[in-house]
């Protein structure tokens, strides 16, 4: 498997292929765009309350972008370089555990 | 295993169903339109009898979601088939874009019909042309038998590239006439046709990935460029294909232009579908005459076989093409892309466009011959009467 648009590397913001032959035959990525990381749009920020928690992974499911990730305590975690604030993780959540904070730049 | 065919009377369109139960398709979505309707109808009948296993037909409401399906489906990585004619082709339009952008290997026949208003049920060719700058590959057959072995050979090689492909038949004078199909035991067709080997699927939960994500103006380009260049990349691949069909079957169909006659030929009738059966007759009929003439049938136009039409017109002195469409404002399509195609080159045989058989008139050897006349004066003057020719119009 070719390697995926906006899939991850270590300490990068955001990924810039400077060759033809290094991008993938079909345009499919990890999230709703190829190669942006889209954490740079947000004004609000997901705070997430463990003790409220009930690991549903609704959260997860709802996400549209892939920023919500499952941590290995089995709790959900942010990945910021994707969350751009829409809120929808806090509007779904059933136990009210995430809260949108305006974020301070 | 020996090759012994089978041989049945069928439909052109009888012919495409069966080709799509040989392939081993797994889902089907379509909606029935004239004249493409008896090939759905010919696969529900396979399923609801249990002569087809491992395959989803799913009933859609319009052409549009029948290829929006038919992309949900290829995208998990199944095999994937869908049929439709003329304003329903039309209403896929968009979808189309999505299926080639997407990189997904769907096939799907085209019944050649006209475009409406006025409204008609008949053969024409503009349908399936509109949609040349959609990224699929089309396929042009003359007869039965090139339906259902261009179904089988369309899958090969839309999974070998990543491009969808369309096979087109004439409305009617294939779509609901019988001839002889010699098909294939399924166990030979298995060994052409393995398993079809997805670039992506969704269905792979261990990596999940998402098709058709937005692609900004610093990597819209590229992609862009994978898919002309698969396209380039897809004549080698049809060369292969063919001749590994003709070395199988017996059938080869390593050309992308097929060539009638054309070693001596003074000048060559060039066209796509189901007319070129009728031209192949008349070139008998003509030689037997005295004219060396030859035909040279299209069977694909997209990608376009600029190189062996370069080959071809090195050789004659002048073409007769012949279109069942029009580009409003211009000119026949395939004479317009075959000029277009020799500009650069030295080859520079005359060039005349006969517009035939649109919405279905009759085309017959009759007409070939007048046409073959007109050439033959056109060649001794030097120069053309006219570029593009009406030529049935009541005058």
């Amino acid at each position: 498997m070719n390697t995926l648009f906006g899939e991850k590397k270590e300490g990068a913001t955001k990924i810039v292929l400077k060759s033809v032959d290094e991008y993938p035959e079909a345009p499919v990525s990890l999230g709703t765009t190829l190669s942006n990381f889209t954490g740079d749009w947000r004004t609000f920020i997901p705070v997430i309350d463990d003790e409220k928690c009930v690991k549903c992974y609704i959260c997860w499911k709802f996400c549209p972008e892939p920023a919500i990730f499952i941590r290995e305590d089995g709790y959900v975690g942010v990945d910021y370089d994707y969350c751009k604030g829409c809120g929808i993780c806090a509007n779904e959540c059933p136990t009210k555990a995430i809260t949108m904070e305006k974020e301070e730049k | 295993m020996e090759y012994k065919p089978i041989r049945k009377v069928v439909s052109g369109n009888y012919a495409a169903a069966y080709a799509v139960k040989h392939a081993r398709v797994e889902v089907v979505a379509a909606y029935p339109i004239t004249p493409q309707t008896s090939i759905i109808e010919k696969i529900a009948e396979f399923i609801a009898n249990d002569e087809i296993e491992n395959i989803q037909y799913v009933p859609v409401e319009s052409e549009h979601s029948a290829m929006a399906a038919s992309i949900g489906a290829s995208a998990t990585g199944a095999r994937a088939f869908t049929a439709t004619s003329a304003q329903g082709l039309a209403l896929m339009h968009e979808m189309l874009h999505w299926a080639a952008g997407a990189r997904l290997p769907i096939v799907m026949v085209d019944v050649n019909r006209a475009m409406a208003p006025p409204w008609s049920v008949w053969d024409d060719q503009t349908d399936s042309l509109s949609q040349r700058d959609t990224g699929w590959m089309q396929f042009y057959a003359e007869n039965n038998q090139e339906v259902y072995d261009g179904v089988l050979m369309a899958f090969k090689i839309a999974e070998t590239v990543n491009l969808p492909a369309m096979v087109i038949e004439s409305a009617f004078i294939l779509s609901h006439t019988y001839d002889v199909v010699e098909m294939i035991p399924q166990e030979l067709v298995d060994e052409f046709l393995p398993p079809r080997k997805p670039l992506y699927t969704l269905t792979d939960f261990d990596n999940p990935i998402s098709v058709g994500a937005l692609g900004t103006p610093s990597d819209y380009y590229e992609f862009r460029y994978k898919l002309a260049k698969a396209m380039e990349d897809a004549k080698k691949v049809i060369h292969e294909v063919g001749k590994e069909f003709g070395e199988r079957f017996g059938r080869d169909y390593s050309q992308m232009i097929e060539l009638y006659r054309t070693e001596d030929a003074d000048f060559v009738f060039m066209g796509m579908g189901s007319l070129m059966g009728t031209v192949k007759q008349a070139v008998d009929l003509l030689r037997e005459e005295g004219y060396k003439v030859g035909a040279a049938k299209v069977r694909w136009f997209r990608p376009f076989p600029s190189e062996e039409l370069y080959e071809l017109a090195k050789n004659v002195q002048a073409i007769a093409v012949l279109d069942r469409n029009f580009s409003f404002g211009q000119e026949g399509i395939l004479f317009n892309e075959a000029k277009g195609a020799l500009y650069n080159t030295d080859a520079k045989p005359l060039m005349k466009n006969y517009i035939v058989g649109l919405g279905g008139r009759d085309f017959t050897v009759n007409d070939v011959r007048k046409i073959a006349e007109n050439m033959k004066a056109i060649i001794d003057k030097g120069e053309l009467d006219v570029e593009v020719d009406w030529y049935h119009l009541k005058r």
